[in-house]
């Protein structure tokens, strides 16, 4: 049986000699799916992601939580190439301990965000395949959201959705949250328990729709009594 | 005075004008590469058995645009006769319109000659097609059917292969459906075990690759008549939103209005008394 790769782009079988060396690509990245969100409210912030590890059309783990907890009052969410997420956690918890060791006391969510950004910048020319989103809560107490990009540049937010299916939620998100594009509506602030279900129904739109996204949605809500973690069931399918 | 644009009848086969016009768009300047658009391929698992009295076909129900869920109800077992279905996995359109094709010729042959099709005709007719357009239509074929010879399983490529079988899985979901059906498949087995073996192999699919899922459809085809279950089985995941997302009239803001009136002229009118059934 004669197959398909015998023949060239012209549809004439392709000759068979020695055509020079050839170049064989080798990408050092892969593409491992995963949705994270983090919301931030008055005295709350929510950090929430997926937990299903693909790559290609196959999964890998439906097991994989893409939030790592750094110190009590902050949480990040990774999404994109599972082993540049890991390596990059492990470095962040090492200078987390050496800033504790020299300075006696926990880093702050924005000097974490800052060390974060210089941390991705270093690595301009060959960068981490990471698309971060940080949630917390700052010095005073109220809710934090850091989003960045996988070389560094970042902003603070109230709520962002990064991953493969952010562009499916942060429209909703601007909307519901943000009250965008909408009139004649009141302006509620947000509180955890509208917050936490809102992240649960979007999440459960996003499995529909996004093949990358689904098994189950982790969420860890940081309020100033602590960090705590619930787990909700996606479409396995 | 001749016309300033003459009507070309339709060539038949593809058109490859814009072949030239999208390559240098692919691959032109280095600030302007404009990717050509994807076509919606179905990322599938589809199955077919051959069991005592017929053949059972069964298929996911699950359309992806890349990694996008575009149809979570697609109906990937098309009609060809009375008494042959065909499944189709790979680009959506094309396996679509290559069974619409194959039904019309088969339906002007049964006119014809007063017979109905046999599973081999169709397959010849398939297979000579695709491999007349070298591969560009790019259909992956499952035609299960019933005739007057027998029950037939045949598979056929998009490059114009063809292959007979008692059981076959294809699509993005086959490998995981091929370990189910390898594992469980028995000569002559009865209607319920063979319906429950396609089931779970299009589970196995589903669960395994993200290119299927959502509900199963399955089709059995015996000599008495065609079964056509949709859905047989459905999705378990049916989690609902808690909040209701309604907007109230009024939430979008109208910044202006034109209303711009119609000139119409009354040329002529006439009432036409509409039979009811009360007279």
């Amino acid at each position: 049986m004669i197959s398909s790769q015998a023949y060239g782009d012209n549809g004439k079988m392709k000759e068979y000699h020695y055509s020079g060396p050839v170049e064989h690509k080798f990408s050092p990245y892969a593409f491992n799916g995963g949705t994270v969100l983090a919301v931030a409210g008055e005295d709350f912030a929510l950090v929430a992601s997926d937990t299903r590890l693909s790559e290609g059309y196959s999964i890998h783990s439906r097991d994989s939580p893409k939030c790592y907890k750094l110190t009590d009052t902050t949480v990040i969410g990774c999404s994109g190439f599972h082993g540049d997420c890991l390596t990059l956690t492990k470095i962040i918890e090492a200078r987390l301990k050496m800033y504790k060791h020299s300075n006696n006391k926990s880093m702050t969510s924005g000097a974490i965000a800052a060390m974060l950004s210089t941390i991705l910048y270093g690595r301009r020319f060959f960068p981490y395949y990471v698309y971060n989103i940080i949630g917390g809560l700052d010095e005073e107490g109220r809710g934090a959201v850091y989003s960045f990009d996988p070389v560094g540049s970042y902003q603070r937010d109230s709520y962002k959705a990064g991953g493969s299916a952010s562009a499916m939620l942060q429209p909703l998100l601007d909307n519901q949250i943000g009250f965008k594009n909408m009139e004649n509506v009141e302006q509620l602030p947000l509180t955890l328990e509208k917050a936490v279900q809102l992240v649960k129904d979007v999440f459960i739109s996003a499995a529909e729709r996004d093949v990358y996204t689904g098994d189950a949605l982790k969420i860890c809500i940081i309020t100033k009594e602590g960090i705590r973690e619930e787990l909700v069931p996606l479409r396995k399918d | 005075m001749a016309l300033s644009c003459v009507l070309e009848p339709a060539l038949s086969g593809f058109n490859f004008e814009n072949s030239t016009r999208n390559n240098v768009l692919e691959n032109g300047s280095e600030e302007g590469k404009i990717k050509a658009p994807k076509p919606m391929k179905t990322g599938t698992t589809i199955a077919g058995v051959v069991y005592k009295d017929g053949v059972v076909l069964g298929a996911d129900t699950r359309a992806t645009s890349d990694e996008v869920v575009a149809d979570k109800m697609c109906a990937k077992i098309h009609y060809i006769a009375p008494n042959i279905y065909c499944c189709g996995a790979g680009t959506a359109a094309d396996t679509e319109k290559t069974t619409d094709m194959l039904s019309s010729n088969l339906t002007i042959f049964s006119l014809n000659s007063g017979r109905n099709p046999r599973v081999v005709m169709a397959v010849n007719i398939l297979q000579d097609m695709l491999f007349r357009y070298r591969g560009m239509i790019g259909a992956n074929l499952i035609l299960g059917g019933v005739d007057c010879t027998g029950s037939h399983l045949y598979t056929v490529g998009p490059y114009g292969s063809m292959d007979k079988v008692p059981y076959l899985a294809m699509g993005s979901g086959n490998l995981a459906a091929m370990g189910i059906l390898e594992d469980r498949f028995k000569v002559n087995m009865d209607l319920e075990e063979a319906k429950a073996l396609v089931s779970d192999a299009i589970h196995a699919g589903i669960m395994s690759d993200l290119g299927s899922g959502n509900n199963i459809d399955l089709c059995v085809i015996t000599k008495e008549g065609v079964d056509y279950i949709r859905p047989h089985r459905e999705s378990p995941y049916n989690y609902k939103r808690q909040a209701k997302y309604k907007y109230k009239p009024g939430t979008t803001p109208v910044l202006s209005k034109t209303v711009t009136q119609l000139e119409l002229e009354l040329v002529h009118e006439t009432v036409q008394k509409m039979e009811t059934g009360s007279s």
